[in-house]
This record gives C-alpha cells, structure tokens and sequence, in this order.
C-alpha cells in the first residue's frame, strides 16, 4: 500500500503522461491547453525569486470560469492541489509548485472585459497585464492605479492575489483599495461573486480578504478593478542629499507638514551611479541618496506642494533641487527608478531582493543597520526604496557561483528582517510571504494570531488543496495534503 | 520567541478575562448602530471595551486607539494635530464605528473606512487576544483579519484596540449648492470633489485642498451650474441605501439623499434585504463557526442587512 502511494506521488512528480490525472484534464480542456512538457513544467516550477526546489505537475491554461470550475473538481477528485498563476514575477515563491500540483496557468484570460465610467470600474480577466489596462483607459482619462516595477509584465490576477504595491500607492493605496469585486472559483469548486459595485456591500468583507491571500482561498476569474482619473498636472522632483539621513528626514519632514505625495522613492549612491551608467537618467552620481518626489493633482495645489518639499529638502541639507522641467525629463526620472533593478547586472550576476516595512521615522536607523550587516557579511547591499510608507528594498548583491555565498546572503537577510522587525516594522510591504518569510511570521505573530490565520484560510479551503504549503509556516498551516516535505532551496533556513 | 506584536498590556488583558467564558455575550459602545444586523437572541451579558488612544504618531499617519473611544474624543486629538481619519462620528465609538463598517458620508474626502483599519486587536470567543494586521502604513504579511474584522458587527471577535492610518486635513473647505446642475456632469466634471450630493432637484458639492485648487475647481463648477456656497449639505434621512453609482440616474424614491459617485443613498425607509451571493454566504457561515464554535459572540446578529 505504502509503496503504492510513493509510487503514485513520484508519478504526479513526473506530471508525465502515467499521471492519472492528465486524461480527465484532457477531456475538460483541449489538449493543446493542458501541457506536460518537460522543459515547461520546469519553467514553471520558479518565479522571479532565486527560490529553487518547485515542481509542477500538468499545466492548465484555462480560458474561462466553467474551465476553472472544472479543473478544481477534477484536482478535488483526484485529491490534488491547484497553484494558480500569473506572469510568474512574483519574488516571494507564492506561485511556486510544490510536490507536483496542477499548475493553473491564468494568461490567456486576458481580455479587459467591460468599462463603466459611471461607475469608475473596469472588469477584466486575471491574466490581464498591469500596464495594458493603464494603457487602454488612457483615452478615457483614467487608469489603474497600482504601478508595481514589473507593471509591463505582470498580470491584474498576480497584482491581486499579492495586493500589490509601487511607487504610487502612497498617495493612492495598494491593491486592495482598487478592487471592488471579483469573480472567484473556490477550492470546492463553487463560483462565487466577493464584495459589489454598490457602495457598502452586503456581508463580511471576503473580497478584502479574497485581496492578498497568495492564491491559497481561490481562484479569481473575473476582477472589477477601480479606475482612477489621471490627475492633470504632474510634478516631478529630484532631490539630492550628501547624507541618507538628511533624505530621510525630508520623507518624514514632508509628511509630517502634512503633504502626501503620489510618490517619494529614495535611492541610495551604488544604485544611482548603477542607473546612470545603465540609462543616463540625470542623477547625481556624486550624491549619497537621492530623493525622486511627485505631486500630482491640479495645477495650482501641485506648485505649492513642490514648492514646499524643495523648502523641506533644502532645510535638511538637500545639495540640490531640481523639478522635471519637461514630460520627457519626467520620463527619464522615473525610468532610472523602474529600471533600477536591471542596472544592477552590471555589477553582480544575482541578486536577492528585500522587502520589508518600518515606521518612517525609524528608515534612517534601520538603513545604518543594514549597510552595517551587510559589510559584516562581505556582501554588496544597495538601497532603493518606496520611502514616503517606509517601505525599504535592499538589494544584496552576489555571484552564486561562488561557493558559500547564498548561505550569507540568507543570514544577512534574516537580520535585516530582525532589525525591521525589532523597529517596529512588518514582515512584507507588497512582496507577501510566499514561501520565502513563511519561517518568520511567528516572529511578527503570536500562535493565537496564527491559529487565527489558518482559521480564515480554512473557511475558503477546508481540504487545504489551493496552494498549500504557503504564507502560515508549518505547524500552523492546515493538514498539507502535498507529497513534498522538504524545504527547497534558496528558502531562509 | 516573544512576537514583536505580542501583546503585553494590563487593560487589553483584562477585558480579554472579562470576555473569558461560554455563556453568550455582547459588546456594547453607545448603542448608536443597535440595529444593525438585527436583534439580539436573549439576554446576553454586556461588556464594554477599554477607551482612551494609545499612542498617536502624526508623522507616521497612525494613531493607536482602543476600541471603546468615543470617535469625537479621537477626531478631537487628530484635529489638534491638523489630520483626521474615515471613520464617521455619529456619537458611537471607534471600535463601534469599524465593527458596523459604515463610510463617512464625506467618504470620497475622507476615504474608505476598510482602508483605514491597519491593526486590530480582538478577544476570541474563547477569550483569547488576537492581533491582525501590523502598525505600519503599508504591510502584506500573512490573512488580512483587519478586513474580516471590518463591518463584521462584533460576530467573530469583539475589538480591543486598533491601528488606524490619519490623513492631512486640507487647508481649505466649501460647500456649494445648486438648483440646476446635472450632478452626474458635476461630478465627472472635478477631480476628486470630497462629496456630491443631490436630492433628486438640489446638488451640494463639497470642495477641499488648497485655497488655490479649491478656486480652481469652483471655476469649473459654475461651468456646470449656477452654483453659490452654503453652509454645509442638507440633512441626510436616517436609512442608508447601498447602490451602484450608475444606478442613482434611475431613483425611484421619494425623500433621499444620494452620494453621486459613491451609490450611497440616505433615504427615509430602509432597503429591503439585500442578496448576498449563495458561496459567499457558506464561507461566511463557515468563518462563523471556526470564529465561534459555540455561537456566544452577538448571538442572532448577522452581517447581511
């Protein structure tokens, strides 16, 4: 019997054509859809973080909700677990298989669905990319206001199920603000409509808890994002600094003069002469931290607020000032900032990127921590960072063909997650948990929090068959019906 | 090894021992939303949660505040540091406020209030203090029991404290009123006007931001009206309609006042129950029960009018 079960597990392992489960996909999706390629399978048991050790099983690219529905009853049928997926560019290892699950594949449901202005809402499929929404409602007047970095490449479902961030949410809130409604297939494969396009919807909050919750409750098929009006007039301004410190103080100076910007990026002086060797966006290579600010709304108001942050600035020792004088001059500000982790390759072949949040007031301490940490480590660190809500990046630079290097890159990560920790901060700022900071919640949580945790994703998923295995740390997840108990590669151990 | 959110607080204690127990129990604030959710089966014992803010950081945008404040003694310390929050005073308090889930009716200015409850802190049914969410203004880690907790009428936790993000309070406000405007071109026609209302023949438009936005938006308007200021919007009737903003073209009442942009209609008869998706209402009924197994917590309400 035991050697039965291995038996059938390595098959799924394979996800080869012996895999019981593959002739009933076949039947509920045409062929050409359901893929068990080797090679792709492969390439799907990643995404964009160096996490090694995935496996997945068949892939499905399902192209509507009574394909999804059916995929979730066969995975129920055969007690498989589902891993949904979008672009993949997640760095925390939530969309990352484990044990040889079907693989839901969501980019070919991609279509932008219906527009209302009334009612300021566009539905569109999951796998819609962040930037072709934005895109297409730019002749409207509007766009989507979450703008995480990989905006060109990822998809409205990722964004979602990460509540994602980027620059502008400071002024404009993550993703959980902008999403209204969504369609979603839950584990028993039932459909089910979260939250509404009235003003309070009926009931608790599952479309809040629906946003962010890694794809372990559900699968969304169909999501109502709001649209946001482009704002008329921008501002953009870049100011430098001879110490991080003083750049710190302005974020937090600005905010407390009562301003909040769309955006206040800090850029730390590796990373800028990286950029401005990569793309000659006009940054100071001579400064020790940048700060890339914007205001944007109406004319009138956007000038007295630049106005008052260069004042800041200039009262915290700022070297120099200056404001995008033209679109084309704004373009290249912010390209420097978007493509900074690109520019980065010029320096070290990996890199491994961070993601916490700390209070504002404690970014300046906690920063001299993690260039301390890193120096004791012998490890490159860089330092780009969404500052205006305290959410720091660092980047730890390295060659992973050298031996012993991943193993103090892990360290080191491990205590600039303790220093954030220690100063008040959280865990994730827009990267989530995954699989990456699964050890570290009860750092953050208490057991009753966790117990508290799992009781929620439970209620969703009672079987435990949507992504297990991810965000709660084991011990406190619920039962994991996955073959896989080894902690993969490239994981905080 | 000790969480960093672990809770080490006498008061916060105390009330999660004073909760402590299997007989069925409810949390009173100033019984100003009582009906909500409907009427409570028996007599449960009553218990009120701790009052006073904990600590308020205006540079972060956070306050800390226990749930038994009332949300005038809060908006009282936020206005002397010239920032305010979303959760609408109606004489209740905070914990009161969050638990029924209801915006501001200035919620296009103020924001929504889901959005603004960064942490919570709750005593389990079983008398446990469980904390969800984090201090900071931005966080993604792990459930989000802050948006379960959030209009769920005290029926799966009875709050203790909370963390709530502050906004700037803008440098300038008015109101303008007109009896001849399209309010649904009034309101396509501004940026981010902080409340449109209309009854059905007068729209009030509430502009705030800097004097100079203010002016501007005041130009654009009169390109829509014959608009003059006012002292503030009419008074709102006491039912609370939940539409979409493109169903408020088609009203079919006779006394309300609606939120143009928003859905919300205040309206002098209540909406009749509104449906809830068939899952949607399974999972709820499951997230009762793993909450509370035995059914103490409110027995009788129900998040579902």
């Amino acid at each position: 019997m035991a050697d039965r079960a291995v038996e059938a597990a390595a098959q799924r392992m394979r996800g080869g054509s012996g895999d019981p489960v593959i002739a009933d996909l076949n039947k509920a999706l045409a062929p050409d859809r359901v893929h068990t390629d080797g090679a792709e399978r492969s390439l799907l048991s990643h995404d964009s973080s160096v996490i090694d050790g995935g496996g997945a099983g068949p892939v499905c690219y399902p192209i509507s909700t009574e394909e999804v529905v059916a995929i979730m009853k066969i995975a129920a049928r055969h007690d498989r677990a589902v891993v949904p997926r979008g672009a993949g560019t997640g760095l925390a290892g939530g969309a990352i298989p484990m044990g040889g699950p079907i693989v839901i594949a969501l980019t070919k449901m991609n279509e932008i669905l219906s527009v209302d202005i009334d009612d300021r809402v566009a539905w569109v499929g999951p796998g819609v990319i962040n930037l072709d929404l934005s895109k297409h409602l730019r002749p409207l007047g509007y766009h989507f206001a979450p703008d995480p970095s990989s905006q060109q490449v990822c998809t409205i479902g990722g964004n979602m199920a990460n509540n994602a961030g980027g620059p502008h949410c400071l002024a404009y809130g993550v993703t959980n603000a902008h999403i209204r409604a969504m369609e979603v297939v839950l584990p028993s494969g039932r459909t089910a409509i979260l939250g509404g396009l009235d003003a309070e919807p009926a009931g608790l909050d599952l479309r809040g808890v629906f946003v962010g919750s890694e794809g372990t409750i559900g699968i969304a098929t169909k999501i109502a994002v709001a649209i946001t009006k482009n704002p008329p007039a921008v501002r953009t301004l870049l100011l430098s600094f001879s110490d991080m410190h003083h750049a710190a103080q302005t974020v937090s100076d600005v905010v407390a003069a009562g301003i909040v910007p769309a955006a206040m990026e800090v850029m730390d002086q590796r990373i800028t002469q990286a950029v401005e060797n990569f793309v000659g966006a006009g940054y100071p290579t001579d400064a020790a931290a940048v700060l890339l600010a914007e205001v944007d709304g109406l004319p009138g108001g956007i000038a007295v607020d630049a106005e008052r942050i260069a004042e800041i600035g200039r009262a915290n020792h700022a070297t120099n000032v200056k404001v995008a004088q033209s679109e084309q001059e704004r373009m290249l500000l912010w390209k420097g900032r978007k493509t900074a982790f690109g520019a980065i390759a010029q320096i070290a072949p990996d890199y491994y990127l961070h993601d916490t949040v700390v209070p504002r007031a404690k970014l300046a301490e906690v920063l001299d921590q993690i260039y301390e940490i890193a120096e004791r480590h012998d490890l490159i660190v860089m330092n780009v960072f969404h500052a205006g809500d305290g959410n720091l990046h660092p980047l730890l630079l390295f060659d992973a063909r050298r031996p012993g290097v991943l193993d103090r890159v892990h360290a080191a990560g491990a205590e600039i997650i303790t220093a954030s920790l220690d100063a008040g901060g959280v865990l994730s700022g827009e990267h989530g948990i995954g699989i990456e900071k699964q050890k570290f919640m009860d750092r953050l949580y208490t057991d009753d929090d966790l117990d508290h945790q799992n009781r929620l994703r439970q209620a969703f998923d009672p079987t435990c068959r949507t992504n297990p295995g991810k965000v709660l740390p084991t011990g406190h997840s619920c039962a994991d019906i996955q073959q896989l108990k080894r902690i993969p590669a490239g994981v905080w151990g | 090894m000790t969480a960093s959110l672990a809770i080490d607080d006498p008061v916060l204690e105390s009330f999660a021992a004073e909760i402590e127990g299997a007989d069925p129990i409810t949390i009173v604030g100033r019984r100003t939303a009582w009906d909500r959710g409907g009427a409570l089966e028996g007599t449960p014992r009553e218990v009120s949660a701790p009052s006073g803010i904990v600590a308020y950081a205006p540079e972060e945008m956070t306050v800390t505040v226990r749930a038994g404040t009332p949300v005038a003694e809060l908006d009282e310390a936020l206005t002397a540091a010239n920032q305010r929050c979303a959760l609408p005073d109606r004489g209740g308090t905070v914990g009161g406020a969050i638990s029924v889930g209801e915006n501001d009716p200035l919620v296009l200015g103020k924001g929504r209030l889901r959005a603004s409850v960064l942490q919570v802190r709750y005593v389990s049914a079983d008398g446990r203090l469980i904390t969800g969410g984090g201090p900071t203004v931005k966080n993604v880690t792990g459930f989000d029991l802050p948006r379960l907790m959030t209009g769920a009428l005290g029926t799966l936790g009875f709050l203790a404290e909370v963390i709530l993000r502050t906004n700037p309070i803008p440098a300038a406000a008015t109101w303008f009123r007109s009896d001849d405007a399209d309010p649904f071109a009034t309101f396509d026609a501004l940026l981010h006007p902080s409340a449109v209302f209309w009854d059905g023949t007068t729209t009030w438009v509430l502009l705030e931001g800097h004097l100079v936005d203010v002016a501007a938006e005041a130009a654009v308007l009169a390109s829509t009206g014959a608009f003059t200021e006012t002292d503030g919007p009419p008074p709102l009737p006491p039912h609370r309609w939940s539409l979409t903003p493109g169903e408020l073209r088609t009203l079919g009442l006779d006394h309300y006042v609606a939120s143009i942009g928003v859905g919300t209609v205040f309206a002098t008869e209540p909406q009749r129950d509104r449906m809830i998706d068939p899952a949607a209402r399974e999972v709820s009924s499951r997230l009762k029960t793993l909450f509370d197994p035995t059914g103490r917590l409110n027995p009788g309400r129900e998040r579902s009018h």
